[in-house]
């Protein structure tokens, strides 16, 4: 019978708070960026342009088409070396800086896909409104159209949020001590793995439960 | 005030307008009717060129909408448009719908806006709602709002859609009695409306469009006198009987 020992949480309490950090700040970059940049792209794909329209529709297609894992390797591996060639040689340490701009830019992918969907939820009348009252196209995106897709997509970005956040474990692959990182190295230096993990997991667990309680509050309030 | 010669448009391969032709003067008030896909809703969008037209040209006040050079985002605002569905903006208050294009396309200050909004609102009767949202609102309480916010980006002249169409008929009155208010002050009004009461109190010149064609270019006393086409005939027993 396996015997638990919980002794080693403690004393790393400010380890896992640091790589909590890390992993609240690669979720928070990537939700920013990611829907800033997504709704770039949607506007793109959505608009007039033929060519912009197909290179966004290229670019969304292309991240949804390739795992994660490998977005955070390439960007680890592939576009250091490029920099390198650019800058010379002395880059530093770009693990979080390649985690934080491969994350960001994939997600602006899901995003966009979701942000796509709440512009075209919102009617055409209201777009012919906007542009009656002298709106130029650009003020009716931005003041008419845009806050009530958002109004409707909320919930569906903030389940899209809890996803990223889980998915942040990823960076795993290329050594960056996030969270699940942190946890795993501890355990591992103090043989206690298993409880490392299930304590980390308990972690992801409660944060997720409690932010999918409340995205469905929210969505129960925008039934309404 | 309003041009319209000789306009044509296509969807694709479909035509929805055919060569149409009419003017409204200064302070005059048509009323266009005719059977549900007659092109009605197009006619009257092309003349704040929310519809683009493929032949013929538009012109509102001396300014020619199929002219390149046209600021058509600053024609619009001085047309007003009000729509069948309301399409006040949901997330915004009705202060905040009243001003906002007053500020921002206008650039009026936040006061100004404001002042200007109220007293539009105040005059439609709904001062007591200022700080609601529209989805608050009766659907007749606003249209009457929607009214408001066209009139107070001080319009050259107004563009009704089937104001009262998709209102409840115990709320088409007070949207109507606006409506004659505003024709009765001189305001150039063109209203795509079955409300033959309307028609016959306060409009000069019927229009009747069918398949995209202006049928019928009449007085109000011809109109209702003698109708010429058979089709306009048939349109009226058929509205004023149910
Ligand atoms: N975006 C569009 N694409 C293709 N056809 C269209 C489009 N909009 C309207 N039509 C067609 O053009 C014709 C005229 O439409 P319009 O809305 O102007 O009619 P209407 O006279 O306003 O009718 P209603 O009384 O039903 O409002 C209809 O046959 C309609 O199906
Ligand atoms: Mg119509």
């Amino acid at each position: 019978m396996y015997e638990f020992d919980w002794s080693s949480i403690p004393g790393a309490i400010p380890l896992l708070a640091n790589g909590l950090l890390i992993t609240l700040e690669v979720t928070l970059t990537a939700i920013v960026v990611g829907i800033v940049w997504g709704t770039i792209l949607a506007i793109a794909r959505l608009g007039s342009n033929p060519v912009l329209s197909r290179l966004a529709a290229a670019y969304v297609n292309l991240f949804r088409s390739v795992p994660l894992v490998m977005v955070i390797l390439w960007f680890y591996l592939i576009v250091p070396q490029g920099l390198k060639a650019i800058f010379g040689n002395d880059i530093g340490d770009i693990r979080l800086t390649s985690a934080l701009v491969a994350f960001a830019l994939f997600e602006a992918a899901y995003y966009s896909e979701i942000i796509r969907a709440g512009i075209q939820s919102v009617s055409k009348g209201q777009i012919a409104a906007g542009l009656a009252l002298g709106f130029t196209p650009g003020q009716t995106m931005r003041l008419v159209v845009l806050p009530q897709a958002f109004r409707n997509m909320t919930p569906l970005l903030l389940t899209q949020a809890i996803i990223l956040f889980q998915d942040t474990s990823l960076v795993y692959v290329i050594g960056l001590s996030d969270f699940f990182g942190t946890a795993y190295k501890v355990g591992d230096r103090d043989g206690r793995l298993v409880e490392l993990l299930l304590f980390a997991g308990a972690v992801y667990f409660v944060i997720c439960f409690s932010a999918s309680l409340l995205v469905k509050r929210l969505q129960a309030r925008f039934a309404k | 005030m309003i041009e319209i010669k000789n306009v044509s448009k296509w969807y694709g391969q479909f035509q929805v307008l055919t060569e149409c032709t009419t003017q409204v003067q200064k302070g005059e008030v048509i009323v266009v009717c005719g059977p549900s896909g007659s092109g009605k809703s197009t006619l009257i969008k092309c003349v704040n060129a929310l519809e683009p037209f493929q032949q013929g040209d538009i012109v509102v006040n001396g300014t020619s909408l199929s002219d390149r050079k046209t600021d058509l985002n600053k024609l619009r605002s001085h047309v007003g448009m009000v729509f069948q569905n309301f399409e006040l903006f949901p997330h915004m208050t009705i202060t905040q719908n009243l001003t906002i294009a007053q500020e921002k396309v206008l650039g009026r200050s936040k006061d100004e806006a404001r002042e200007k909004g109220l007293k539009f609102l105040d005059r439609v009767g709904l001062m007591a709602q200022a700080e609601k949202y529209p989805g608050q609102l009766s659907g007749g309480q606003q249209q009457r709002v929607a009214i408001a916010r066209a009139l107070a980006m001080d319009p050259i002249c107004m563009l009704f859609d089937e104001p009262t169409s998709a209102l409840d008929p115990e709320m088409v009155n007070e949207v109507l009695d606006v409506m004659v208010e505003l024709a009765k002050e001189g305001m150039t009004m063109m209203c795509v409306t079955h409300e033959m009461g309307f028609a016959r109190s306060v409009a000069h010149r019927v229009i009747f469009m069918d398949h995209g064609r202006i049928v019928e270019d009449a007085s109000k006393e011809d109109f209702f006198g003698k109708p010429r086409s058979d089709r306009a005939q048939q349109f009226l027993a058929k509205i004023l009987h149910h």
